[in-house]
């Protein structure tokens, strides 16, 4: 059993990081806190990708030629790329989402969900600014 | 039977559709509006009668106008059957026009153009279903009528009226979905085609082997789906319709919805299933007794009815299952009478429904129990509503007689005898229901406030001469039978 | 010339969306109107070479194009198949007629100084979605669907009201959450084969469908999807994102996004997981079978239970999904039609619904059923086109709503599934009577006091042109049905045959 969750190390961190940033988004009511958590749960599949990427033995994927080397063994670069492209996306989304957040707070003088929604249900159907 | 390439049934159908865009320009111009509604039903009935003389000559009329899906298409084709049924609508829609003008005018009813579109399309419905070449075009016409006819339901735009309008939606509507459909799409699957055949279409791939709990369950769904025939249990949409306008009830139980309920029953027992499968598979037998026990609930209801239009809805309900029966004897004087008394039964109750608008307007009464000595006052409406009811008690000289006579050889030729008791025992018991108010209305004392109301007299001419001619009609047809029978030998020509 | 756009005709429908959504800004410094007909050009555009490509592959082969050159495995492909180019032709037709729409509601819906950022997003909008149809590489569907919902997200915040940032902002987080899963999906799928290529993924894959890798890969791919295409109970950020985005908006969402994901769904089902070869002792199909079944009779009603009639339809169209998903989980090919069909009926139907919902906001700036009391006086026209398009939700015959039940219907009897028939008719009659709510307020109540507020007196062309055309096809294409029907006929039979390891 020890040695089942020691070998797959790297899943069990990223199913940890996943559920803590899950929770976050579920339980949270504050609104930055929810975008912490969204990061929280992108960052655990980036982790995931860059860990599926390590070959055994291998070394980064940049290419060189040791002396005395025959062959050189790399990780797997295409995981970092698609990462790359991944977390660009992450970054933009999190802009978004704090945009917005700016606006609901200049709108309604409050970024908790819950009370967010209490004012929209006292005095609905005003123009946004 | 040669079928001949033609759009008349098309124009028959369009006519009124077409009408409605004068009628609503010209909404604010009462009388060119009502010109518009006269002109196109007789420019309809004239169409419908030109397809008689192909018809005697042994063709059919038709066309196919497209193919929607594979094997599903949107045609016509008219045969004798589908004629009666229109030359009756048509015919009585001219009636009804007229009826519909006094009625409204009288009663200085709200939204008469709403009214009169309504009335046109429901009529364009009620003729395309007449011809429809098969049962997707029937489909749409019959779910066309229940849409047609919700607004003139729902005229009154009381909440009663709309309550009523509202059960006949969730009724009509509910059936026409849940178990009407999937028995059409039953039927494609089984025969990959929904054309109406002579002999029926199911029979003629029945050898395919399909099981007959299939077919049962098929046609159990049919009868469900088609509530417009108001077989008990699905019948309480009828009575609750009768918030409507007068002029409206009388279309809807004499010439258009009931009528084509019962019309969709004809066409899929003859021309879906077939006379030979539906007795090999024993389920006409089942009908006839299972619509029978509506016969005699509806009548029994009737009795206890102080409304007359409730009294006449029941025994709307009572009279449909007549024509159910008929024709579910599967032989060949019960379809025979089935058919007569389709015609014979809708101009009876128009006649009676024509009545008791007269009685709501020119008397304001709308219970029986009010109607005491009313024949004073009222001669000439009393004596037409003699008329309709002693021919649907059945008695002669009245065109009543005929198709119960008809249907009554009929189920002693299918051998059912206890079906021939439930016809005598009902015709006594219409005989219970509508006597009492000739009675009352005859021999009756008059109230002292009636005697001395000058408000209480006949109803306006527009009104009685459309009674007086189905009055007319209802002793005509006794005398002359040829004129309806001559058409449905014809229809039963290619299948008995 | 003309033969530069044919060859790179794939890759054009979407670079013509980059270019636009670059050149609207640029162009709304000089006029705003003019950032309106990059619009409209780009749109238009898009939709001429989506019909260009339907019909190419209609008659010939699919197409394949390698984007700059490399070949896949290495580079990315982008694949032009019957089914992908009939729901591109589909988008990009309601994307076009939002924009002609947008004229007239834009105007009184955004505030003026955004418009040029409104057109440069929408263009971002709609051309993710064209690139996730039609790539044919897993990870570039993933980045296609970011690009596209982040656009989403921006558009809905534009909404008048200050709610719609709420429901951007939810819609944002679970849309995050959703696009995450299809990337750990993306993640497993990759672990097991190494490669991104869908071509070669299916070939790869196979013999491999009872790993655990590979079932943990499609549980959070089908997941992640469904909580994109709302399907219940995944569907809460919907109903807020449609009701409170601006009119345009909820139009051309309505009729694209979720379609996309459901297609999104579809083609991974199909040609990687091989749903149609009986994929590895699950039944996949059963299992969506059921959970849409589901969907469709808890979004037809909810749907009944809501004042808001934006947000009705919006639950409407929770339930509508239900039907795509469906039909094609049948593995039928007259299923699978029907499915596709329902994709271009209900793009149709649903945009139309909320453009004339937009047209009731213009006017009278509400769309809550109980204002709507004695509109068919006050707006007969749009009252009237309303009445056809809740006929044709219903299914009633000559309208598209029959075709696409019918073979629905018809597949689920030759399949076997006997359930869904019931589930079908049953969402007819739930969708019959919330339809038959509002139309009952429009044409039998009479107008309230409340709702004199006018705004407009008059609606625009615009708005009213693209809603007539749409409910016009919508009566066209239920009528002369042979079109769609026979191409979503032989790209069922395209797919469905098509053994995704050969």
């Amino acid at each position: 059993m020890i040695e089942f969750i020691a070998d797959k190390y790297n899943f069990w961190i990223a199913i940890v990081l996943m559920m803590i940033g899950f929770y976050a988004i579920i339980a949270k009511h504050n609104l930055v806190k929810k975008v912490i958590g969204l990061n929280i749960f992108q960052t655990s599949v980036f982790l995931f990708y860059i860990s599926i990427s390590k070959v055994n033995g291998g070394t980064a994927p940049i290419i060189w030629h040791p002396e005395g080397h025959a062959e050189v063994v790399y990780d797997n670069p295409l995981p970092h790329v698609l990462i790359l492209t991944a977390i660009v996306v992450s970054v933009s989304v999190t802009a978004v989402a704090l945009g917005i957040i700016v606006k609901l707070y200049k709108n309604y003088g409050s970024i908790e969900e819950d009370e967010i929604k209490l004012i929209e249900h006292n005095e609905p159907e005003l123009d946004s600014k | 039977m040669e079928m001949i390439q033609s759009l008349t049934p098309v124009y028959a159908v369009l006519v009124s559709l077409i009408a409605i865009i004068p009628i609503y320009l010209s909404r604010n111009n009462p009388n060119l509006r009502e010109f518009w509604t006269i002109l196109a039903a007789i420019v309809k009935f004239i169409i419908v009668l030109s397809l008689i003389p192909p018809l005697i000559n042994g063709h059919t009329v038709g066309i196919n106008l497209f193919e929607i899906l594979p094997g599903i298409s949107f045609g016509f084709r008219v045969d004798s059957l589908g004629l009666i049924f229109a030359l009756m609508a048509s015919f009585l829609w001219i009636l009804t026009s007229f009826y519909s003008i006094g009625y409204m005018r009288s009663l200085k009813e709200h939204n008469q153009t709403r009214y009169f579109v309504c009335f046109a399309g429901s009529l364009s419905a009620t003729i395309g279903a007449a011809f429809a070449a098969n049962l997707f075009t029937m489909y749409i016409f019959y779910e066309a009528l229940t849409l047609f006819t919700y607004p003139l339901i729902a005229h009154e735009e009381t909440d009663e009226a709309f309550r009523g309008a509202r059960i006949y939606l969730i009724y009509l509507l509910g059936t026409s979905i849940a178990f009407l459909l999937p028995a059409i799409i039953g039927t494609y699957l089984a025969a990959g085609s929904l054309e109406f055949v002579n002999g029926g279409l199911l029979a003629a791939t029945a050898s395919k082997g399909l099981s007959s709990t299939f077919l049962v369950v098929l046609f159990a769904l049919f009868i469900l789906g088609i509530a417009k025939a108001a077989i008990m249990p699905l019948h309480s949409w009828l009575p609750n319709a009768m918030v409507a306008p007068t002029p409206v009830s009388a279309l809807l139980h004499a010439v258009a919805v009931v009528k084509m309920g019962v019309f969709v029953v004809l066409r899929v027992v003859l021309y879906v299933f077939g006379i030979d499968l539906m007795s090999a598979l024993g389920i006409g037998t089942f009908l006839a007794y299972f619509a029978s026990f509506t016969i005699l609930l509806a009548s029994i209801i009737a009795l206890r009815q102080d409304n007359i239009k409730a009294r006449l809805a029941y025994s709307t309900i009572s009279q449909l299952s007549y024509i159910v029966v008929g024709v579910s004897l599967l032989s060949l004087s019960g379809v025979k009478g089935s058919i007569l008394h389709i015609v014979v039964h809708a101009f009876s109750k128009i006649t009676l429904f024509f009545w008791a608008g007269a009685m709501a307007v020119g008397a304001h009464k709308k219970y029986v129990s009010q109607l005491s000595g009313i024949a004073k006052k009222m001669p000439v409406s009393m004596a037409i509503f003699t008329v309709g009811a002693l021919s649907l008690i059945g008695l002669p000289p009245f065109s009543g007689f005929l198709s119960k006579w008809y249907l009554l050889k009929g189920s002693l030729e299918a051998g059912l005898v206890p079906i021939a008791f439930v016809f005598m025992i009902s015709s006594f018991l219409n005989a219970c229901y509508f006597l009492p108010i000739i009675y009352i209305a005859y021999f009756g004392k008059i109230s002292p406030e009636d005697e001395k109301d000058s408000h209480i007299k006949e109803a306006p001419k527009m009104m009685l001469v459309p009674m007086c001619i189905t009055a007319t009609m209802v002793i005509l047809i006794f005398f002359f039978p040829g004129i309806v029978t001559s058409l449905i030998d014809l229809a039963l020509n290619g299948i008995f | 010339m003309i033969d530069f756009f044919t060859t790179h005709a794939p890759v054009l429908t979407i670079v013509v969306f980059i270019f636009g959504a670059l050149l609207a800004p640029v162009f709304g410094r000089i006029n705003n109107s003019l950032s309106y007909y990059c619009a409209l050009i780009t749109t238009a555009l898009s939709f001429v070479l989506s019909v260009y490509l339907l019909f190419s592959v209609y008659n010939n082969a699919p197409l394949e194009y390698f984007l700059g050159g490399w070949k896949p495995p290495y580079g990315i492909e982008y694949r032009v198949d019957i089914l992908n180019s009939f729901i591109l032709s589909v988008v990009s037709f309601v994307s076009f007629l939002s924009v002609i729409y947008g004229y007239g509601s834009i105007k009184s819906e955004i505030y003026e100084k955004r418009h040029p950022a409104f057109y440069s997003v929408y263009l971002l909008f709609i051309g993710g979605m064209m690139g996730i149809l039609i790539t044919n590489d897993i990870f570039n569907m993933y980045v296609f669907l970011e690009i596209t919902s982040l656009a989403g997200y921006a558009l809905i915040a534009m909404g008048r009201t200050r709610y719609s940032y709420m429901a951007s902002f939810n819609y944002l987080i679970l849309g995050s959450v959703g696009a995450t899963f299809f990337l750990i999906g993306i993640g497993y799928l990759y672990m097991q084969t190494g490669t991104l290529n869908l071509t070669d993924l299916a070939q790869r894959l196979q013999g491999h469908f009872d790993t655990n890798v590979v079932l943990v890969a499609i549980a959070f791919i089908v997941v992640g999807l469904m909580l994109k295409m709302a399907v219940f109970p995944l569907h809460f950020w919907l109903p807020d994102a449609y009701t409170y985005s601006p009119s345009v908006i909820s139009a051309a969402m309505a009729g694209t996004s979720t379609k996309v994901a459901a297609y999104l769904l579809i083609r991974l089902m199909y040609t990687i997981f091989g749903i149609q070869a009986g994929f590895s002792g699950i039944n996949f199909s059963g299992i969506i079978i059921v959970i849409a079944s589901i969907t469709i009779l808890a979004g037809s009603i909810i749907a009944i239970s809501q004042t808001d009639l934006k947000k009705m339809l919006a639950f409407s169209s929770i339930g509508q999904i239900g039907y795509i998903l469906i039909g094609t989980a049948m593995v039928n090919k007259y299923a699978f039609a029907g499915g596709l069909l329902h994709i271009l009926n209900h793009a149709m139907m649903k945009t139309a619904l909320f453009m004339v919902a937009g047209g009731f906001f213009y006017k009278f700036t509400s769309t809550k059923i109980n204002d709507l009391k004695g509109m068919g006086r006050q707006m007969p026209f749009a009252s009237a086109m309303f009445l056809i398009l809740s006929l044709s939700m219903v299914g009633i015959p000559l309208t598209v709503g029959f075709i696409s039940k019918w073979y629905i219907i018809l597949g689920a009897a030759q399949s076997g599934y006997w359930i869904v028939v019931p589930v079908i008719l049953l969402s007819s009659l739930l969708t019959a009577i919330y339809f038959g709510r509002v139309v009952h307020n429009l044409f039998f109540k009479d107008s309230e006091a409340s709702n004199t507020g006018i705004l407009h007196a008059k609606i625009p062309y615009s708005m009213v042109s693209s809603t007539a055309v749409l409910v016009f096809l919508c009566i066209f294409f239920g009528v002369f049905a042979y079109m769609p029907v026979e191409i979503s006929l032989k790209a069922a039979e395209n797919i469905i045959g098509a053994m995704p390891w050969k």
